[in-house]
C-alpha cells in the first residue's frame, strides 16, 4: 500500500491570519492542494519521468538568461556580431549568461528528446492523453522555431546560410512558395529585415506561444494524470477516500526527486558550459564565428544537431519538393502517434517482440539520421540516409499492422513498484 | 621593443609592396581552393598544436610574437591592450613599454596601422581580423599553416603553402624559420578502374636556406603564438575553468544531499 500524505482529496481546510484572508481573495492553498499536494502521481516513475521537470527548468533557465542577453544584444546587420562579441568579451559573466543560453538550447532539445521517447517506451501519448501529446508536440514545434531563430540572431556565417537553406525550403510551396519567402525574409535575400523580424519573434512572439503551450500541456496532465511505466491506468484503483492506491502525492514525493534529477542534470550541464561549450563544434560550431557572410558559402552547411535528423532525410531525396515534403512529414507523423499504435496494451515492458523491435530500429534511424545530416550529402552517407529514411517511415506507416501482430505480455492490475 | 615593432611594420609593408604588385584578386581565388594534389595524403591530423592557455608564460611569449610579426597586418579589433595585460599578468609599465604601440591608450582595442584600403591594393584581400581566428578554423588550422610554408618562385610572394595553397600572405616568418622545400616521393595508385597511376605525395621538408631559428626553436615559436590567438578567441577561457570547477563541486554537494532529503521522504512510499 502506497502510504498517503497531505491532504486527501476533499476540501482544503480553512485558515486563520493572513494566509486566511489572502485564501479567500486568492486560492493558494487551493491551487497547491490540487496542482501538487493532491495531486496524484504514480508511484512507480523510473529515470524517464525526470525529463518533464526537466524540461520546465530548462525551460525557465532560457527565459532568464535571455533577458539578460537581450540587454546587450544588438539586432542589425552592422552589429549582431560584434554585440555577441561584445557580451563574450566586456559584459561582466557576459560569457556565462551566453553560454548558459547557447548550451541551454541543446540541453532543451536533449531533455525534450528523452521526454518524447519515454512516451513512445510507455504509450503515454495513447487515449486519454490524446490530447496531451498533440499539446506537447505543439511545444516541440514552438520549440524548434524558437531554436532556429535564436540560432541565426548571432549572425555568424553558418546562422546566414542556415536560414538560407531553411528558409528557401519554403519556396518549394507550388505556386505561393516564392512570394512566400520574400514575405518570410522581408526582402530578396537573408538580410537586415530577416534578421530584425527574428529576434522580435525570438524573444517576444514565440516564448509567449510556448509558455502558453506549456501551460495548455501542464493542464492536460492535471485532467488525465500521468502514465506510467506499466502503462496502467491509476485512477482504476481507488481507495474509500477516492485517492489512487498506486498514486503518491506529487508534492513532497516527486519535488525532492525531481530536485535529485535537477542537480545531476545542471552536474552535467555545468561541465558543458564550463568545460566544453561549443561540445567539440556540436552546440556552437566553428564557421559561425566568422560573421555572415553572403559572397563566402561555409565548406558544408549543416544546422545544429537537434535538427540534423530532418534534415538528412531532406537531402536524401533527390528531388527537393520531395525532401522538403518528406522533411515536414517526419515530423507531422509524430503527432499521428496515438492512432497509429494498435496495441492491446500501451507499455513497452507488455508488448511483443515484434513491436519492441520496430521501436529499436526507430531510435537508431533517428540517431544515424542525425549523425549522417552532420556529414557532406556524399557517396556512401547519401545512400545511408536514404536507407534509415525508409526506416524511420516505416515505423509509423507500418505502426497500425505491426503493432497488432504478437502476444502482448499480461498487464499486471497494480503498478510494479519495489521499496528500496 | 616598440622600435623593433615599428621597424618590422616597415619592412614587411615594404617587402609585401615589392611582392605583391600585380597579386590582385587571382591570390583570393587561388586561396578559396581545395587542398593541392598529392599534398592531401599526408596525415595532416598528427600536426598538431596542443596549446595550453593556462602557461602563461607560451601566452606572454605568443603576445609578443604577435605584436612583433602580426600587428604590421592585423587587428585583434575585439581585444583591448588592457585586457591582454590583466589577462596574461603583463604589469602596466611592461605592457605599455613593449606591446602598446606609442599613442595608443591601454583602453584602445588592437588595430593594425595599415590602411585597410592599402592593404587591400598589396594583397589583393584585406588581411583578416585574427580575433577569432583560432574559434572559427581551430588552432591546429593556424599551426598547420605557419609549419608548411615552402619557397616557391612562382608565386608573387616567393612563398606558397601545403595547407592553403595559394596563400595570399607571404612568409613573414621566413626570416625565423629559413626556406625550405617539399620533398614528395612518388606512391602508386590503383584507380577503380584497375589502372595503376603513381602520384606524387608530399613525404617531408628540406631546409635549403637556414633561419635565425633551429627547427625547435621556430616550433616553439608558432606554439606559443597559436596558443596566444586561441586565448584572444575566447579571453573568458581562463575565468571559465577556474570558476567551473568550484560550480561543479557545489552542484555535486547539492545534488548529493538532496538525494539524502528523497531518500529520507521516500521511507514512507511502499
Amino acid at each position: 500500500m502506497a502510504a498517503v500524505h497531505g491532504p486527501q482529496g476533499g476540501q482544503t481546510p480553512e485558515r486563520k491570519g493572513f494566509m486566511g484572508w489572502l485564501n479567500k481573495r486568492l486560492p493558494v492553498d487551493e491551487f497547491m492542494r490540487s496542482q501538487l499536494t493532491g495531486y496524484y502521481a504514480p508511484k512507480n516513475f523510473n529515470i524517464w519521468y525526470f525529463f518533464g521537470s526537466l524540461a520546465l527548468v530548462v525551460l525557465v533557465l532560457q527565459l532568464f538568461t535571455g533577458i539578460f542577453l537581450t540587454m546587450f544584444y544588438k539586432p542589425g546587420e552592422a552589429t549582431s556580431f560584434d554585440s555577441v562579441e561584445f557580451i563574450m568579451r566586456e559584459v561582466n559573466f557576459g560569457w556565462l549568461i551566453r553560454y548558459l543560453h547557447s548550451t541551454g538550447a541543446s540541453a532543451f532539445f536533449i531533455v525534450v528528446y528523452l521526454h518524447m521517447f519515454r512516451a513512445f517506451l510507455y504509450g503515454s501519448y495513447r487515449a486519454p492523453r490524446e490530447l496531451l501529446w498533440i499539446l506537447g508536440m505543439l511545444v516541440y514545434l514552438a520549440l524548434m522555431a524558437e531554436a532556429f531563430m535564436g540560432y541565426v540572431l548571432p549572425w555568424g556565417n553558418m546562422s546566414f546560410w542556415g536560414a538560407q537553406v531553411i528558409v528557401n525550403l519554403f519556396s518549394t510551396i507550388p505556386a505561393i512558395g516564392p512570394p512566400l519567402v520574400e514575405w518570410i525574409r522581408g526582402d530578396y535575400g537573408i538580410a537586415d529585415a530577416t534578421l530584425n523580424r527574428f529576434f522580435s519573434l525570438h524573444v517576444v512572439a514565440v516564448p509567449l506561444a510556448l509558455l502558453l503551450l506549456v501551460v495548455l500541456h501542464l493542464v492536460a496532465l492535471r485532467q488525465t494524470g500521468s502514465n506510467n511505466p506499466d502503462g496502467i491506468e491509476i485512477k482504476k484503483n481507488l481507495n474509500r477516500d477516492g485517492v489512487p492506491v498506486d498514486g503518491i502525492p506529487f508534492h513532497p514525493y516527486y519535488t525532492v526527486k525531481d530536485v535529485v534529477g535537477v542537480g545531476v542534470f545542471f552536474v552535467l550541464f555545468t561541465i558543458v558550459v564550463f568545460f566544453v561549450p561549443t561540445f567539440g563544434g556540436l552546440f556552437l560550431e566553428g564557421p559561425n564565428f566568422e560573421p555572415a557572410n553572403p559572397m563566402s558559402t561555409p565548406e558544408h552547411i549543416a544546422p545544429v544537431w537537434y535538427f540534423t535528423p530532418y534534415y538528412a532525410i531532406l537531402r536524401a531525396v533527390p528531388n527537393q519538393r520531395m525532401g522538403a515534403l518528406l522533411m515536414g512529414l517526419a515530423v507531422f507523423a509524430f503527432f499521428l502517434m496515438p492512432w497509429l499504435d494498435r496495441s492491446p496494451v500501451k507499455s513497452i515492458r507488455y508488448k511483443p517482440f515484434i513491436s519492441k523491435l520496430a521501436l529499436a530500429i526507430f531510435a537508431v534511424s533517428f540517431v544515424a539520421l542525425g549523425y549522417l545530416g552532420l556529414q557532406p550529402a556524399e557517396g556512401s552517407y547519401v545512400m545511408l540516409a536514404r536507407i534509415f529514411s525508409v526506416l524511420y517511415f516505416a515505423f509509423f506507416a507500418l505502426m497500425p499492422i505491426y503493432s497488432r501482430i504478437g502476444q502482448p505480455k499480461p498487464v499486471p492490475e497494480r503498478v510494479t513498484y519495489h521499496a528500496h | 621593443m616598440r622600435i623593433k615593432v615599428r621597424a618590422l611594420q616597415a619592412f614587411m609593408c615594404s617587402t609585401l609592396l615589392l611582392t605583391s604588385a600585380g597579386a590582385g584578386s587571382r591570390l583570393m581565388a587561388a586561396e578559396a581552393g581545395e587542398g593541392a594534389e598529392g599534398a592531401t595524403q599526408t596525415n595532416w591530423k598528427a600536426w598538431r598544436a596542443d596549446v595550453d592557455v593556462a602557461n602563461k608564460g607560451a601566452l606572454q611569449r605568443g603576445a609578443r610574437n604577435f605584436a612583433n610579426y602580426c600587428l604590421g597586418c592585423h587587428s585583434l579589433k575585439y581585444m583591448r591592450y588592457s585586457r591582454l595585460g590583466e589577462d596574461l599578468g603583463i604589469p602596466a609599465d611592461l605592457l605599455a613599454k613593449y606591446l602598446i604601440p606609442s599613442g595608443e591608450k591601454p583602453a584602445n582595442y588592437i588595430l593594425t596601422s595599415m590602411p585597410a584600403g592599402d592593404a587591400e591594393a598589396w594583397f589583393g584581400k584585406t588581411p583578416p581580423d585574427l580575433s577569432l581566428m583560432a574559434r572559427a578554423r581551430g588552432a591546429d588550422y593556424i599551426y598547420r599553416l605557419f609549419k608548411t610554408y615552402y619557397v616557391d618562385p612562382t608565386r608573387p610572394t616567393g612563398a606558397n603553402n601545403l595547407q592553403l595553397p595559394g596563400v595570399a600572405m607571404p612568409h613573414v616568418l621566413s626570416e625565423l624559420e629559413g626556406l625550405k622545400k617539399p620533398v614528395y616521393k612518388a606512391v602508386e595508385k590503383h584507380g577503380e578502374d584497375g589502372k595503376t597511376t603513381t602520384e606524387q605525395v608530399f613525404d617531408h621538408f628540406e631546409q635549403v636556406a637556414p633561419g635565425r631559428m633551429n627547427a625547435e626553436e621556430y616550433d616553439g615559436f608558432v606554439r606559443d603564438t597559436v596558443a596566444f590567438l586561441t586565448y584572444v578567441g575566447e579571453p573568458a577561457q581562463i575565468q571559465r575553468h577556474a570558476l567551473g570547477i568550484w560550480v561543479v563541486l557545489f552542484l555535486l554537494v547539492f545534488t548529493w544531499l538532496a538525494w539524502l532529503l528523497k531518500k529520507e521522504y521516500w521511507k514512507d512510499v511502499h
